[in-house]
């Protein structure tokens, strides 16, 4: 049976990661499985947790009043299921629901925050792995916000 | 594969509209046939000029392959007047046809190679001539891969394809739209973002990318950091053609004309091109 270290090591966001801070964040990390439907997190619970999907495909969602909940964006194998961890007060702030089975990594954040705290060069390396992945959504959204295929 | 040489290319030929096919709410799908004579050969990714008689010409691509029926097939956005006065033909109109014009997709260059396919909303109907020769031929590619991006669910050019591409074995077919409720379950997210999760070998691969230009540059920018040399990424350019065979040069694009050089070219050749304004 795979230990939590080399699961961590075989995941392409940890390419490069040192062993020694695998070793280290593998304290923090556990399986999780998600049926259709289920929700790996709530908007403005405590962002206590992120998740590494496996398998599966999960929806970002936004809801509004009155209106039905609206699809920001749908994020899959190898990716990354919440960042509000990084950043006070550590509050979610979408809603993430598996929109099929899901298998995922998922990372006890205090845990991980406190090692990062603890020791910066950890700490320096999440941030060189979190801050591509939340450059590249914010130029999605500019994108999709663009709405580039109306009609001008 | 040659194409025909016209006699006169200022000449249009009388085709009849066959068949209309509503794809949009604001697209159609024409079929035509021509009056008379038989329909000139050509290769995906070239264009025609349609003429909507007394309002005027504009430049559509072929949207089926030539080897998949006898006449002409050409989805129309109603745009502007003249592609208005297209998408509002009826069957047993006509109208005047001058082409087939311009280059096409490097299908046959291809060959051996992986095939990734990237296309923007209509710009999917400019591809599909290029998907179909490709899945016609399929053991002469390497892995082929197929992105799609529109608006939203109800924009989705050529459902019926799509759907019967996705049941081959042989061909990764991924849609995404860019704005969704939850009742849809495909991606969500800019065309952009399906590239790095595709299967398809950078060193040797030909991208081919249609859509709006802002989408093809982005596509291109995220094709060339997943290691695709510029040299291996072909875009259809849009300008706005008059003649059509490289005179006028109402469709200048810095050096090249679109026309006659186009609408497909390689990244190579443009790069520098596409964050300049005004050209």
């Amino acid at each position: 049976m795979e230990t939590m270290e080399q699961i961590l090591g075989q995941q392409a966001f940890f390419a490069d990661f040192p062993a020694a801070f695998v070793k280290l964040i593998a304290g923090c990390a556990r399986n999780h499985h998600f049926k259709a439907g289920e929700y790996l997190i709530r908007e403005g619970d405590p962002a206590d947790r992120f998740y590494l999907v496996r398998q599966g495909r999960v929806a970002l969602e936004i809801t509004a009043p009155a209106r039905a909940p609206i699809i920001a964006t749908t994020l899959g194998e190898g990716e990354i299921v919440g960042v509000s961890w990084l950043i006070p007060p550590y509050r979610a702030e979408f809603d993430a629901r598996a929109m099929e089975p899901v298998r995922a990594i998922g990372m006890n954040a205090t845990c991980l925050r406190g090692k990062c705290e603890a020791d910066h060069h950890l700490g320096y390396e999440m941030m060189k792995r979190f801050l591509p992945v939340m450059v590249k959504r914010l130029h999605a959204t500019r994108l999709q916000i663009l709405d580039v295929y109306g009609q001008r | 594969m040659g194409t025909e040489v016209l006699k006169d290319p200022f000449v249009p030929e009388i085709y009849r509209v066959e068949s209309v096919r509503r794809e949009l709410a604001d697209a159609v799908t024409l079929e035509l046939a021509p009056v008379s004579g038989k329909r000139p050969d050509f290769r995906p990714g070239q264009f025609n000029m349609l003429y909507a008689f007394g309002v005027g010409e504009v430049a559509i691509s072929m949207s089926v392959s030539a080897h998949e029926g006898p006449g002409f097939v050409h989805t129309v956005r109603n745009a502007g007047a003249v592609s208005g006065a297209l998408a509002r033909l009826e069957p047993g109109s006509t109208l005047g046809v001058r082409g087939p014009f311009g280059t096409g997709w490097p299908v046959a260059e291809a060959e051996g190679r992986d095939v990734l396919i990237v296309a923007g909303g209509l710009g999917l109907a400019p591809l599909r001539p290029a998907i179909q020769e490709v899945l016609a031929h399929r053991e002469r590619f390497g892995r082929v891969t197929i992105l799609v991006g529109c608006r939203s669910p109800s924009e989705i050019l050529y459902q019926h394809d799509l759907e019967q591409w996705k049941q081959r074995l042989d061909v990764n077919v991924e849609v995404t739209v860019d704005h969704a409720g939850t009742d849809w379950h495909g991606n969500v997210g800019f065309v952009t973002t399906l590239i790095p999760r595709s299967p398809f070998d950078p060193a040797n691969v030909v991208a081919m990318v249609c859509g709006p230009e802002v989408m093809m540059r982005f596509a291109a920018t995220g094709l060339q950091k997943g290691g695709v040399p510029a040299s291996s990424i072909y875009l259809s350019m849009e300008r706005n053609m008059k003649c059509a065979i490289g005179l006028c040069g109402h469709c200048q694009f810095g050096p090249a004309f679109i026309c006659k050089d186009g609408p497909v070219l390689p990244l190579d050749r443009i790069a520098g091109l596409l964050t300049v304004q005004e050209v």
